[in-house]
């Protein structure tokens, strides 16, 4: 399997104070990876950092082949990268159909690009559908991370950053989350990364974790050899 | 009294006509970028100087209406010179952004000066819009008439825009959440451009309107801008609908001010008006909530 994103001596700050050391981190196309550690260890500012809505202080990002250290988050986005973030930062004005429409401007010099939504996202969250026509700021926590994914999916990236996607959601969204997950890497063969403190859910459907301590990778490895009891500790304090 | 009512109602429709015109490009910018542009107020100057140019190679009617598309491209690409070349360079520093485009204004002021002479120049209307038009026994000149009705079409197709449209729905998104827009493939820099020189051609079409009422001077633009900001803030920063909303309240009692009071105290009773409105409602006419801090 060849790599689809490197990081290498990356490395990231808020002023003064550094928030990445030296992450080292490779995933491979069409591998889940889920990325674990306690609060404020670094890991929503990786995801960022990756994203390009951070800055980055040191280091490189190699994405498909190019170096993407220098890139503006939505030249990234256009060269397929996506993005669910924490809180799902849904448009809230928007209405869910153009909170998805805005997800197409990441097909930007693609080349035919789509000028709607694709359908195969009402398949796979068929309540978005029902919803179209409302204000994205009304819906459940639930109806929000979902219209995220789909925003997300929208742009066709090759590789899908998510932040806590159950986070505060109820049980049986998380299901559908987990079954649309599967779906993109079994059928849309998409690489993710996941960041996720509820380690039975990513232990379900994720290849390999890494985990994060004080803005360092600290430990990685397979998911089929280690069970979330194992490295439980990494998460909890 | 009740002509001289009528009267005053219809001049106040106009003046929340032109202050629309001269605030929308402000509440735009602002809304979006969070930028005060000092050098709004010249955007008016040079539609108006534009408008003047315009006459002198095709006078009469066909120029008037010449003179808005030429007004609001040359105000519009002077925007845009402006924003690629200062205020996107100082956008995490808004008071210095305040204090370069004062010296944009003054620059341009004299600018103005040099070229056309302190004095200023007079366009001359043609005859369809320099007669009265009667009704209810209230005359209605007809100058002020285009300019109510060159202001609505203004504002319809900016909802138009903003609504309809995809790069409309793209403004939308980047002034709802910048970090997120930029996440999904919109590139903001670009939209933060497109709305800085639209906001800056409508400021300009607005001076095609000054021009119509009284001769364009160097600075015509600052009598304006003062009402202009009054508008922005009365009506919630940065939100098209409280911007229109807080732009007719704003005209139609300065105006109807001076039914009672002459126009200096009328200016002054204004200024008044809008410190009590902010104390008694901080947030303006319509509130919008704020952008969200870049995570």
């Amino acid at each position: 399997m060849s790599a689809l994103l490197e990081m290498d001596g990356l490395s990231s700050a808020y002023g003064q104070s550094q928030v990445l050391w030296d992450v080292e981190l490779t995933l491979a196309r069409g591998q889940v990876m889920a990325l674990i550690g306690r609060n404020g260890v670094g890991k929503t500012t990786l995801l960022h950092t990756i994203m390009g809505t951070r800055p980055v202080t040191g280091g490189t990002i190699r994405f498909d082949g190019q170096d993407i250290t220098a890139l503006p988050a939505h030249k990234r986005s256009r060269a397929g990268i996506g993005f669910v973030p924490q809180g799902r930062h849904v448009f809230p004005q928007l209405t869910v159909m153009e909170n998805l429409e805005t997800g197409l401007s990441a097909l930007t010099g693609r080349g035919g690009g789509a000028a709607k939504v694709p359908p195969h996202i009402f398949d796979l969250f068929p309540k978005l559908y029902d919803i179209r026509a409302r204000a994205a700021g009304f819906l459940s926590g639930g109806e929000q991370q979902q219209l995220a994914i789909g925003r997300a999916l929208a742009g066709e990236p090759s590789l899908l950053l998510l932040d806590e996607p159950t986070e505060g959601i109820q049980p049986n969204v998380v299901q559908q989350i987990e079954a649309a997950l599967v779906h993109v890497r079994d059928q849309l063969g998409m690489t993710v990364l996941v960041v996720e403190q509820y380690l039975d859910f990513v232990w379900r459907f994720a290849d390999r974790y890494c985990a994060m301590q004080n803005g360092r990778i600290i430990r990685q490895g397979a998911i089929a050899e280690e069970s979330a009891k194992d490295v439980a500790h990494l998460v909890q304090i | 009294m009740d002509a001289l009512f009528l009267n005053q109602l219809f001049n106040g429709a106009s003046l929340a006509s032109l202050y629309l015109l001269a605030a929308l490009g402000l509440a735009l910018s602002f809304g979006l970028m969070r930028v005060i542009n000092m050098a709004h107020g010249e955007m008016l100057m040079l539609g108006g100087y534009l408008a003047w140019m315009t006459l002198l190679v095709v006078p009469g009617a066909l120029g008037i209406l010449l003179a808005i598309p030429v007004a609001f491209l040359g105000a519009a690409a002077m925007g845009g010179f402006i924003q690629s070349t200062l205020i996107r360079h100082l956008s995490a520093r808004p008071l210095d952004t305040l204090l370069a485009t004062w010296g944009v204004s003054l620059i341009l002021q004299q600018g103005a000066r040099d070229l056309f002479g302190a004095i200023g120049v007079e366009v001359r209307a043609p005859e369809w819009l320099t007669g009265n038009f009667v009704a209810f026994g209230v005359t209605l000149p007809s100058a002020r008439l285009f300019i109510i009705a060159i202001a609505a079409l203004v504002l319809g197709g900016l909802a138009l825009l903003l609504l309809k449209t995809r790069i409309g729905l793209l403004v939308r998104a980047v002034n709802q959440d910048r970090m997120m827009a930029s996440a999904s493939g919109i590139d903001v820099k670009r939209v933060d451009f497109t709305i800085f020189c639209l906001g800056s051609g409508v400021a300009g079409l607005a001076g095609v309107m000054l021009a119509l009422l009284g001769p364009v001077t160097p600075n015509v633009g600052q009598s304006y801008i003062i009402p202009a900001f009054l508008v922005v803030v009365m009506g919630g920063l940065g939100s098209i609908v409280g911007t229109t909303a807080s732009a007719i309240i704003l005209g139609l009692f300065a105006a109807l001010a001076q039914i009672f009071v002459d126009v200096s105290v009328a200016q002054m009773l204004l200024l008044v008006f809008v410190i009590l409105f902010i104390q008694v409602r901080p947030q303006g006419v319509v509130a919008v909530k704020t952008r969200q801090l870049d995570a």
